[in-house]
């Protein structure tokens, strides 16, 4: 089979990358743009920890065919920081919202895809807001609590 | 990653037509891909069979809901995210819009699709018990012309469909005759979210207790209406009985036949009479 | 060489100004960034990748290894058995595990044939094209089939270790008590699921020696392991621990393994060999939590006083010997708990099961042995006609006390007043009789029920002296001070802990001190992360460390830390204090009969869980949660209560949703869509609240923390159950099939 050249706008760049139709979106981010941001926990898309936003949605990046990503525009972790850490970022760091830190990326992309369509998040659209991730350290507590001050700054 | 990615092949045809001519030239040659949710997952657990696909994802043709006074049409693409923000769909077929909460986590809904859900021909997934009671039709397009199937007649075996090899799902369409109903759709999972339903019952019943539609998901080979059951309770005969008679669970990974066939029952005593 | 014991620091309470705060995690903006490195992420020029090819049935003679067509196998590096250049074995405490299998196979996925490719898809086809043909053997799966000794897969009886723990003379007391109570409890298998699967990267040759990175807990174990592997000495073999995503024991020793497969495959090729594991493989090949089996027979007077306990304690070791003795050491120990009884005795087995081997999960044995213990304290409180905490509050250890091994008991821990916070904090008395009125009627019942529970923290016994711990801190002429240990940060918080205590006891910004990469090449064996000894022994080794440098400083007595160690380093040459481990005064440990101070420390807890059961889908959700303990000292109040609160929902998932099922030996929920941890959505409110009675030989008085909220949860929430349900559940997880079972044969 042959490969295809997918054009996508990653954290506001422009990316050309020569692959097979069908790499994953999670691959191509990380092995040929070498943004290593973005993990691979499951690879069956229960996880949660290759989450990044494609065209203004959360999605699992392991579950993304490389051809339905050309022409996408695309916020991987890398691009969250501005280099200042976003107030969601000092969050996580402050209230504990990230232990060994695997989760963590996919896990800053759910809360800002979150608090992009609900600033004022209650508790319960939090959960339900990340209830594609799974963390395994933290036991969630303090990742609620960073995302509701990653909301009020 | 299990596969052999080089081995397989996709294309992304810019319209609906050429997509269609293609499955015609050689009929299962190519399949459809939408939004990947079920099928990347058998993809990188080296076990999808098939080589060739077509991506429909990009096929506005596809998309879209749209409302008359007397149906609702949804593009087969239509995400559970779209589902979930549509405000008609919302309030008149609500159990609709339970099942794709009750879909995986955000990033799931955002990329599966109601096409997806109902092709793929899980007996566990979600929305066909609600599509199932709500006498949903689908719409079937080929090169050939287009057709439609009531829901209820499309699934007819373990993953075998009313589908042929050059066909794809377009369209789903739904009356807007639900007001009349109480409406009951209730998932019992793993746990409270991202699960695969162990056992899913979706209920609608008029005031007079002279129409109910009863479906199930993980109870059977395919999602089920659970006709013999409806005219029970209509007819006044023991409705838990005969679920218990209609159903034909079985143990799997996630549970047993006995758990399923119990709660199954369960689940419409709390629909009937409150629990 | 800087020695601890030289007298007692006191550090007044509250004028810390390092410890106690919740300074910013050290590697904390790495991680939110995804800067933070982990072995993944890694790309070595000229890798290839590597993967493993396993056996497919559980036991079983190995006749013949066989590569399919389609493949272009000269293409690819091979290794098997008999390429190993030195010993085939994977070090631990025994030798008895096969770094490839060669003859034979006694579990499921047991690594048999290595590959590497530089084509990491074909590499995936290649491991599908190579068949074993092994003959199948009977194998057994049961710790009732392997005590019935019809197969013997292990030695000469299935037995990898025993233990016995006699106080006083049960035997004496079963004629006379007042009431005798059995139980019988089982607990299941669990997986760790640590969101970063197990990797390493290696390249190594004859000449250069063999170097991996990887993720890992305890880099000097696999620098261990890996010596005879190759026949290397000591200098020639480098471990380096990358960012870990977790490990909570995971990888503790199974790293070895992988690393010795990476290893011999970048010795075999000449190229750098990146080896990672996808889930499903990490699932069934790995490690997980052993499986147990306790009976208690408890005689009881008629006011409520233990009078004896007769133990028995069996786990499921699997295939091979790795790390159960151990784990059946702590689960033995922490059998008794934290109660008062004249007479005690305790018999425990590891026996072996065609399992692909069990090894360290958080807690290490004491879940297990504590989940049987509380649920039977329970029963033992209602044949008594007291309610669970009367019975408890009679029978408690208190100052000056023994333990089942004999420990006398020498901090000021009051274990009723500890008790009497949490109920009296999680409402438990007005829950209990509101819910007994509710759950009359309605779908949903409810319940609340506790338990109470200590953990030792450090390795048992003589273990802390037998690994001879050091830490090193080096001061830099910029005037910073780096610790070097090989404690791994692996989420817990390593790094910002031990750089705190390094800070307060250096007088030093915690800004200006940092902690070195573990790297077997320019750290000290400071010991394995693990067992709950980070922060207190290490830390204890940080602190001297760091009081060894000062007092090294002490001559200069002008001018800035940077300064006065420019003035030294350009006097003497490179700054460094060393500090190695010395057991605190008085601990004694009999290894034979197993009697004495079995830890240094322990910390103490009451969790309080409430729970919700519906009866129309069987299902049971913990709705709330209190977790109540007394530490020693809390070096950090964020990180540990995310300890706490992580550990909590780790147990919470023990207790109910996580279900290994096994077919054949093997795991066959291999994917996490059916293994199931808790989501967002499934963890209650969880309170956590401190209390500290300082621990003199811990740092700033500090106890360890990282296993013991493990140990609770589960109980309680079983203890909670009944009181829901009624229902006398004695085996975890409590599925809702098992609860509906028990529930219909209740009403039949």
């Amino acid at each position: 089979m042959h490969r295809v050249s997918i054009r996508m706008t990653i954290n506001g760049e422009s990316h050309t990358v020569e692959t097979w139709p069908m790499t994953r979106l999670l691959d191509v981010l990380r092995e040929d743009l070498a943004l290593t941001g973005t993990k691979e926990g499951c690879g069956e898309g229960e996880c949660g920890a290759c989450s990044v936003i494609l065209d203004g949605r959360l999605v699992n990046s392991c579950l993304v065919p490389a051809l339905q990503a050309d022409g996408a525009r695309i916020t991987t972790i890398e691009g969250v920081a501005t280099p200042e850490l976003h107030a969601l970022q000092r969050a996580f760091v402050e209230c504990g919202g990230a232990q060994c830190g695997i989760c963590t990326p996919g896990m800053i992309m759910a809360s800002l895809s979150l608090l992009e369509q609900n600033p004022q998040p209650t508790e319960e659209e939090i959960r339900n807001g990340l209830a594609g991730n799974l963390c395994r350290c933290t036991g969630y507590i303090r990742i609620f609590d960073a995302v509701r001050q990653g909301a009020v700054r | 990653m299990r596969s052999n990615v080089a081995a397989f092949e996709m294309r992304a045809p810019r319209s609906l037509g050429e997509v269609l001519d293609l499955m015609a030239a050689e009929p299962g040659a190519w399949r459809p891909f939408a939004g990947g949710t079920d099928l990347m997952v058998l993809f990188e657990a080296g076990k999808l069979d098939h080589r060739r696909y077509l991506s429909i994802w990009q096929l506005g043709e596809l998309r879209g809901i749209s409302a008359t006074p007397e149906a609702v049409t949804l593009g087969s693409l239509t995400t559970y995210t779209d589902v979930l923000r549509h405000e008609t769909l919302s309030r008149e077929f609500p159990l609709l819009a339970e099942a794709a909460r009750n879909t995986g986590g955000i990033a799931t809904q955002n990329r599966g699709t109601l096409g997806g859900n109902i092709v793929n021909g899980s007996p566990a997934a979600d929305t066909p018990p609600a599509l199932l009671v709500y006498d949903a039709e689908l719409e079937l397009v080929s090169a050939r012309g287009m057709r439609r199937l009531p829901y209820r007649e499309f699934h007819t075996g373990y993953k075998q469909m009313q589908l042929a090899p050059d066909e794809l799902l377009a369209r789903i369409h739904l009356r807007r005759d639900t007001a009349r109903f109480r409406q009951y759709y209730r998932k019992v999972g793993t746990r409270r979210a991202q699960a695969i339903s162990k056992v899913c019952l979706a209920g609608l019943m008029d005031q007079a207790g002279d129409e109910v539609r009863i479906a199930l998901a993980s109870v059977a080979p395919v999602p089920l209406r659970c006709v013999r059951t409806e005219a029970a309770i209509v007819e006044g005969r023991d409705p838990l009985a005969s679920l218990a008679a209609e159903i034909s669970p079985i143990d799997d990974i996630r549970s047993v036949a006995a758990y399923r066939s119990r709660v199954a029952q369960n689940l419409l005593r709390e629909f009937l009479y409150g629990g | 060489m800087q020695r601890t014991g030289c007298g007692i620091p006191r550090y007044p309470d509250r004028n810390m100004t390092v410890v106690g705060k919740a300074v910013p995690r050290k590697e904390g903006r790495e991680k939110v960034t995804g800067k933070a490195r982990y072995v993944d992420d890694l790309k070595f020029p000229g890798m290839i990748y590597g993967a493993t090819v396993r056996s497919p049935v559980p036991r079983g003679r190995i006749h013949d290894i066989r590569f399919g067509p389609g493949i272009p196998w000269d293409e690819f590096t091979i290794v098997r058995a008999r390429d190993i250049p030195g010993a085939n074995h994977v070090s631990l405490i025994l030798d008895d595990q096969p770094c490839l299998a060669q003859r034979a196979v006694n579990h499921a996925e047991e690594p048999v044939v290595l590959l590497a490719h530089s084509d990491r898809y074909l590499l995936e086809e290649a491991r599908r094209a190579v068949t074993i043909e092994i003959e199948p053997l009977p194998a057994i799966f049961t710790i009732e089939e392997s005590l019935a000794r019809r197969h013997i897969i292990w030695g000469e009886e299935n037995v990898f270790k025993r233990f016995r723990v006699e106080k006083g003379n049960v035997d004496a007391v079963w004629d006379t008590a007042d009431i005798i109570v059995e139980g019988e409890y089982t607990t299941g298998a669990q997986e760790q699921l640590y969101i970063e699967n197990n990797g390493m990267i290696a390249i190594a040759s004859p000449e250069a020696g063999v170097t991996v990175w990887g993720s890992m807990q305890c880099p000097y174990y696999i620098h261990k392991a890996l010596k005879p592997i190759f026949r290397l000495g000591d200098d020639q073999v480098r471990v380096i621990q990358t960012e870990t995503g977790g490990g909570f024991g995971g990888k503790e020793e199974y790293p070895s393994m992988i690393a010795a497969h990476a290893a011999l495959l970048a010795w075999t090729s000449g190229r750098p060999v990146k080896l990672i594991y996808d889930r499903a493989e990490d699932m069934v090949a790995t490690t997980k939590r052993h499986p147990s089996r306790t009976r208690h027979r408890t005689a009881v007077s008629r006011d409520g006083k233990l009078l004896a306990m007769d133990i028995s304690f069996v786990i499921d070791g699997g295939a091979y010997a790795t790390l159960s003795a151990v784990v059946l050491s702590r689960g033995t120990i922490h059998a008794a708990g934290p109660y008062d009884c004249p007479n005690v005795r305790i018999r425990s087995q590891a026996v072996a099961t065609n399992a692909p081997p069990h090894g360290a999960f958080r807690g290490f044995g004491a879940p297990q042995s504590i989940f049987a213990l509380e649920r039977h304290m329970d029963k033992v409180a209602a044949a008594v006609g007291l309610t669970p905490e009367e019975f408890r509050r009679r029978n408690f250890l208190r100052k000056g006390r023994t333990t089942a091994t004999g420990q006398v008991i020498r901090e000021e821990i009051d274990l009723p007043a500890l008790m009497d916070r949490a109920l009296a904090e999680s409402d438990y008395h007005a829950r209990r009789e509101r819910y007994a009125v509710e759950n009359r009627t309605g779908a949903v019942k409810r319940g609340i029920g506790f338990a109470a529970f200590m953990h030792g923290a450090g390795f048992t016994g003589s273990g802390e002296r037998y690994l001879q711990s050091v830490v090193g801190i080096e001061a830099t002429a910029d005037g910073r001070a780096r610790i070097l240990a090989s404690s791994t940060e692996i989420g817990q918080g390593t790094n910002t802990i031990l750089t705190q205590i390094a800070a307060e006891a250096l007088g030093l910004p915690y800004e200006q001190v940092e902690i070195a990469q573990p790297d077997t090449s320019e750290v000290p064996n400071s010991g394995p992360t693990v067992a709950s000894r980070t922060c207190m022994v290490v830390g204890k080794l940080v602190e001297s460390a760091a009081r060894g440098l000062r007092q090294t400083l002490s001559e200069y007595t002008a001018g800035t830390f940077a300064d006065v160690v420019r003035a030294h380093i350009e006097r003497y040459g490179p700054l460094r204090s060393y500090s190695r481990y010395e057991a605190p005064p008085g601990i004694f440990w009999d290894d034979e009969d197993y009697q004495g101070d079995a830890y240094g420390a322990y910390a103490w807890a009451v969790y309080v869980a409430e729970v919700s059961v519906d009866t129309i889908t069987y299902e049971a959700r913990v709705e709330n949660f209190l977790a109540l303990q007394e530490v020693g000292r809390v070096i950090h109040p964020v990180l540990a209560s995310g300890q706490i609160e992580g550990g909590v929902v780790q147990a919470i998932g023990y207790a109910l949703y996580e279900n290994v099922v096994w077919r054949d030996g093997r795991m066959a929920n291999s994917q996490m869509t059916n293994y199931i941890i808790p989501t967002t959505a499934d963890v209650p409110p969880i309170r956590v609240v401190f209390e500290e009675i300082p621990y003199a030989y811990g740092p700033m008085g500090a106890k360890g923390i990282g296993e013991l909220p493990m140990d609770g949860p589960a109980p309680a929430i079983v203890n909670a159950l009944e009181n829901a349900t009624g229902l006398p559940i004695t085996g975890i997880p409590v599925t809702p099939e098992s609860l509906m079972q028990r529930m219909e044969a209740a009403h039949a």
